[in-house]
């Protein structure tokens, strides 16, 4: 009897290949006669193009071409990059072109595409392309943006405002006017860009005769990078074929759609050569979309028990250059803020700034952990003001889980409000605590004290959107030897579908996950896809495998019980065959029902089933699920260094029912190490001309496994009743609430000198210079 | 981010080196290629010729001798490293080593091409300042002996003259009955220090301060070797005033910012580098003098 | 005219003969003269170790070498860690342990440990974690990393 696979840690099917070696990412792609592509990218952030000219660069032995926009065919002229995620409240919906046109508004924006026999030729002529540049005023920061007085970042334009909306519910003014306490924190957030360590790539590949494409890219969703090809070159569904590979980290960034992809398109059209382009990573520093800046103005209003009574204020967010997201990542920051608080009257008003860098799309966490800081530090102020402990501060506000679904009053990117399906607060954070032994704290806090040393614990809640629709796709088919396969628009980029899609269809037919195949985001295998990104899979494709597999089991019993002439009910599929029960070594294969079901040419297929033992399913999701979180994080400071180091890290998580614990946890664990980098180590240095200072890994600091703590997890499991198998998403929640947490414990850690934090990232600088005297320690 | 195209040169023998050097323009030595070759990748620089050095055997070398020891420009910092006898003669090397990059990069990177790159607050740049070493530049004309404390010209600029090359560097060995610290503070581990500090400390007979040197690099263009500080504390009992005293005078030294440290962070690193490392060389010479 | 140079590189036991520009890295010689694609590029600037490969067996970022340095030299990549459809007790650790998620660090994190198990039998989790700074994974958050190394670090002194 196979065991069921749901639920069990078992190893990945994708390991074995990729520990040889052997994974295909897309640099690893050869085509015959493949050329190579180089950018001539902007050195401003901003300037008017006057001239290129490409005659030293074409002299170059080996160079074929050089694109410049003139160069580019008519329909990719006529239009900019499409902006996927349109709304109302985007007043200037700025996007660029493929190549820039006459203006370039971000220091790396793509102005020539030069094609050689390798990359090393491409280089070199990219270098000898003579490009002449009026430079216009930069604009670096998003606030100076915002001001009226400002430069604009897109010459002509009225206002550096690309959106302005506001979030609310309740009657904030009315809440807080009658409050007895009203505390303002002015928090500043950067975050940085998801650095994978795989940079950005393509390979378009064109054949003359039937006028069609194939792009290879490192994406995270093929389906929607064919929807941007199609609408940009004009062409039909046959014509254009998305195939993503193995892909070394995806994050976010990876979901975007690039001018580069439609560059070499253009350029293997033109030359009828395959193109490919790698990103290499000074580019990948200026050309790939990241996180960045933001301003928060912030008001909490409690009554004397510590209460909120309302939360208000503003957020200005930079955009970068462009909107290619629309308000998407603004948005999901402001809705996250409530978090799993009770506040009855919420108000935020955001604004979205352009700012002449490098625009802003989610990277892992999707503005979720900023809402998260803001709010928790916001909590912290509430007790530190009112004396009491944080934890307990927080106990009092949580939606309790007699509460669910929980309305917070609030419209979500989805388009949904936000209602949280299911979930325990303060089980959750009762569980963190107790794992983390936060009541021991205290004292380890005045044992370090009394050595001259200093300990500090934080806390963070969260609770995050998962399982963002509208949909994924899944086809399950059963050919004629029996082998099964699924089909998904999933897009991973290292979230283990290939074994944890597996374990889901494998349950409807008794079989082992290695005799489920997986294959995922090529848009010739399934019609439509959305991609893997906002820890969208295991809800979406999750619950799409699993009806699609259940609907092919059926079909299967159905079609055995007319080949062995019985009761559908008298059969059961266990271990790959579909059998008596009363009679178990009496039954039909599924490679027989397989060819079964796909009729024999010249009789009729009798029983009216339509012919093929496959189904596909685009499960539809209502609304998000929200999976929560707590973390606590312990550290200490040296303070006359600045330096901070992690003692103990507990994260407590639920994502509702799990495919693979094992993978869960890895996701938890590796999204933590994201948070430690956003919290201590990772900012992207801009100069005053909005030029990239952090342009390599020396610079740009991301965490080592010298800096990230060994997590300890604690798994809950509150189902999500709005899929069938109760799942929710998990990519995310490790960063969600580290920073969070981390900030936390570095102003614990400090308090006995009176420092407060509202800012992350926090780096040992910055600690020395608040602690002002305190931090010239035994050298005072 | 691929180099742009140079003639490479890879020579067997020094004085094959200083001809090439001497001959061409626009020329680059490449020793360990930790520090070079992503420069020439980020084509930040672009010779027109690249003089390899990793076949010219004779300038990998390590010899002690009386009390001094020399080592080839071409050793690479692995061997230090792994070198017992530098752990019982020379530990402060062994202790900034530590803090020298990543095992991949210590089994490529030499001696020669860190002193010769002049980080700012390379470690063992670092200790040959410490140690008042003395750098071996060689070319074509013959032999030059460059004192440290003249060899850095200006920021990550030696004064090499165009056609020598770095042959080898002496170092005095610290007496026997030392004590020594090396203390630095960088974000990661591995990474560049953002200052450090070395100290080497004798002790006389009744255990007060005898000789005191010590190297503070990340404030400026090279490591330091602040005079006054250290005859300051000759004389001293080894003990938390003198450390004190000697931390805030490193502190009014001098520092230069950029994008992401203050001259005032730098300058407070010094002062409480400046009093650790000394506390702990004390604390070393103490126990030499003990044992 | 492009500066060429004819050189002999043994690759996992097998030696390779090429004609190559002399500033072709040996990260690009490995992976696109050879096409042994495990060794994988993620800086150019020597600082994540993905394209880490056993030069010698010393371990030595391959984006910061020429492919005309290694000319006599043998050199060990991913690839050459364990036979045709096996994974060697370092490899079948990070299976059990989940050591990895895109895959995209870890042939220079399995390089990076082959050279320092070899080394270091008997390691603490703390010099673990310090040999695997030179090499970054955004993925794992690296603690199954450790996990793998000290398990595999325990099979191979009980005789894997």
């Amino acid at each position: 009897m196979v065991e069921k696979s749901f639920g069990r840690p078992l190893k990945r099917k994708e390991d074995p290949a990729l520990l040889r070696g052997e994974g295909r990412f897309v640099d690893d792609i050869h085509l015959a006669g493949m050329l190579h592509a180089a950018f001539v990218r902007s050195p401003h952030a901003h300037a008017r193009i006057v001239r290129v000219d490409k005659r030293a660069a074409l002299a170059v032995p080996g160079v074929h071409a050089v694109f410049v926009f003139a160069d580019l065919p008519e329909s990719v002229r006529r239009q900019t990059l499409p902006l996927l995620m349109p709304h109302p409240a985007i007043k200037q919906p700025f996007m660029p072109y493929a190549l820039a046109k006459d203006e370039v508004c971000y220091a790396g924006e793509p102005v020539a595409c030069v094609v050689a026999d390798s990359r090393y030729l491409a280089e070199d002529a990219a270098q000898l392309v003579e490009v002449d540049y009026e430079p216009l005023p930069a604009v670096g920061d998003c606030r100076a943006a915002f001001d009226k007085d400002a430069s604009p970042v897109h010459a002509g334009s009225e206002s550096n405002v690309a959106a302005r909306f506001p979030v609310k519910v309740g009657d904030t003014d009315r809440a807080f006017s009658g409050a007895a306490h009203v505390f303002r924190e002015k928090i500043y957030q950067h975050r940085g860009g998801a650095f994978f360590i795989e940079c950005r790539g393509a390979v378009a590949s064109h054949e003359a005769p039937t006028g069609s494409f194939t792009l290879y890219a490192a994406s995270q969703g093929s389906h929607r990078l064919k929807r941007c090809m199609l609408e940009l070159f004009d062409l039909g569904d046959n014509q254009v074929r998305v195939i993503t590979p193995d892909v070394g980290g995806g994050f976010g960034p990876k979901a975007s759609f690039y001018p580069e992809y439609v560059d070499i398109a253009a350029a293997a059209m033109a030359l009828n050569r395959p193109v490919k382009w790698i990103e290499d990573r000074r580019e990948n520093f200026l050309a790939t979309h990241q996180e960045r800046d933001q301003y928060w103005d912030m008001e909490i209003a409690v009554d004397s028990d510590a209460k909120i009574l309302g939360v208000r204020g503003q957020l200005i967010h930079e955009t970068g250059a462009y909107v290619p997201m629309g308000i998407v990542l603004p948005w999901i920051t402001a809705t996250t803020v409530p978090g799993p608080y009770v506040i009855p009257n919420y108000k935020l008003d955001v604004v979205s700034v352009f700012t002449n860098k490098i625009q802003t799309t989610p990277v892992r966490g999707a503005g979720r952990p900023e809402a998260v800081v803001t709010m928790e530090r916001l909590m912290d102020r509430v007790a530190r003001e009112l004396k009491l402990d944080r934890a307990e501060v927080r106990r009092r506000n949580f939606i309790r889980p007699e509460q669910m679904p929980y309305q917070v009053g609030i419209i979500f990117r989805d388009g949904r409000p936000v209602t949280y399906d299911s979930g325990d607060y303060p089980a959750c954070q009762a569980a963190a605590l107790e794992a983390s032994d936060y009541e021991g704290f205290k004292l380890r806090q005045a044992d370090a004290r009394a050595q001259g040393r200093y300990l500090g614990i934080g806390v963070s809640n969260t609770v995050e959107a998962t399982g963002l629709g509208p949909y994924e796709s899944a086809t399950v088919r059963i050919s004629t030897n029996g082998r099964i396969v699924v089909y998904t628009g999933a897009t991973p980029q290292g979230q283990s579908h290939q074994t944890t899609l597996a374990q889901i269809a494998a349950d409807q037919f008794g079989v082992d996950i290695k005799d489920v195949a997986v294959v995922t985001g090529d848009t010739a295998t399934v019609a439509l896809g959305i991609g893997t990104f906002a820890a969208r899979t295991a809800v979406n494709a999750g619950s799409s495998v699993h009806i699609a597999a259940t609907e092919v089991a059926a079909k299967a019993k159905q079609i055995a019980a007319g080949m062995m002439e019985c009761l559908e009910d008298d059969l059961e599929l266990a271990e790959g065959t579909v059998r008596l029960k009363s009679a178990p070594d009496v039954g039909k294969s599924l490679r027989e029902i397989a060819v079964k079901s796909i009729g024999m040419l010249g009789f009729s297929m009798a029983g009216g089933f339509p012919p093929g033992l496959e189904h596909t399913a685009h499960f539809t999701p209502e609304q998000s699920v929200y999976a929560n979180g707590t973390h606590v994080a312990e550290v200490e400071v040296d303070i006359e260094t600045g330096a901070v180091s992690f003692l103990r890290y507990t994260a407590a998580h639920d994502c509702g029912r799990v495919i693979n614990p094992m993978v869960v946890d890895g996701q938890v664990v590796g999204g933590v190490a994201h948070g430690v980098g956003n919290a201590l180590y990772e900012r992207m240095v801009y100069d005053e001309n909005a030029q990239p200072v952090s342009i390599n890994f020396g610079e740009y600091l991301l965490p080592l496994a010298t800096d990230v703590p060994h997590v300890d997890l604690v798994h809950l499991e509150t189902p999500s009743p709005l899929n069938p198998l109760g799942l929710k998403g998990a990519g995310e929640g490790g960063t969600i609430g580290s920073i969070a947490a981390i900030v936390s414990a570095v102003e614990n850690a400090l308090a006995p000198f009176g420092v407060t934090l509202a800012e992350a990232p926090v780096s040992p600088q910055r600690i020395v210079e608040l602690l002002g005297e305190h931090a010239l320690g035994r050298t005072r | 981010m691929k180099p742009a195209p140079f003639i490479y040169h890879d020579p067997r023998s020094l004085n094959e080196a200083a001809g090439l050097l001497a001959s061409l323009d626009n020329a680059r030595v490449l020793a360990g290629g930790q520090s070079l070759m992503p420069m020439m990748n980020f084509r930040y620089v672009m010779p027109d010729h690249l003089i390899d050095l990793n076949k010219v055997g004779e300038l990998a070398y390590l010899r002690f001798e009386g009390a001094a020891l020399h080592i080839g420009a071409m050793t690479r910092q692995r061997e230090l490293e792994f070198s017992a006898e530098i752990g019982e003669r020379c530990p402060i090397l062994h202790e900034a080593l530590a803090h020298v990059g990543h095992r991949q990069t210590r089994n490529r990177g030499t001696i020669g091409g860190s002193l010769c790159h002049l980080d700012p607050s390379a470690e063992l740049v670092n200790v040959t300042a410490l140690l008042g070493g003395t750098l071996h530049a060689a070319s074509q004309r013959g032999t030059r002996d460059i004192p440290f404390a003249e060899f850095a010209a200006a920021y990550m600029t030696s004064s090499l003259e165009a056609d020598e090359l770095l042959a080898g560097v002496t170092l005095p060995l610290p007496d026997r009955r030392h004590g020594y610290a090396f203390v630095e503070f960088a974000r990661r581990h591995g990474d560049f220090a953002i200052v450090a500090c070395s100290a080497l400390l004798g002790l006389d007979r009744n255990g007060n301060i005898k000789k005191a040197a010590l190297a503070l690099s990340g404030l400026g263009h090279a490591p330091v070797r602040p005079a006054a500080i250290e005859r300051a504390l000759v004389g001293q009992k080894p003990a938390g005033a003198a450390f004190k005293a000697a931390a805030m005078e490193a502190a009014k030294l001098d520092a230069t910012a950029d994008a992401y440290v203050t001259a005032a962070y730098r300058q407070h690193l010094a002062r409480v580098l400046t009093f650790r490392a000394l506390e702990q060389a004390a604390q070393r010479a103490k126990e030499q003098a003990d044992g | 005219m492009a500066d060429t140079r004819t050189i002999t590189v043994t690759v996992n036991g097998k030696a390779h003969r090429r004609e190559v520009e002399t500033r072709m890295t040996l990260a690009d010689f490995l992976r696109h003269e050879l096409e042994l694609t495990g060794t994988h590029v993620g800086c150019e600037h020597g600082v994540c170790g993905a394209c880490t490969v056993l030069i010698g067996g010393a371990s030595a970022r391959a984006c910061l070498m020429l492919a005309v340095q290694c000319d006599g030299e043998s050199l060990t990549t991913v690839e050459g860690l364990s036979a045709a459809e096996q994974l060697n007790p370092l490899q079948q650790a990070f299976h059990d342990n989940h050591g990895l998620q895109c895959g995209f660090c870890t042939p220079g994190m399995l390089i990076t440990l082959t050279e320092f198990l070899r080394d270091y039998p008997a390691p603490t989790e703390t010099e673990v974690r310090e040999v695997l700074s030179g090499n970054l994974c955004r993925c794992t958050g690296y603690q199954p990393i450790v996990a793998a190394a000290l398990d595999a670090a325990k099979r191979i002194r009980e005789g894997a």
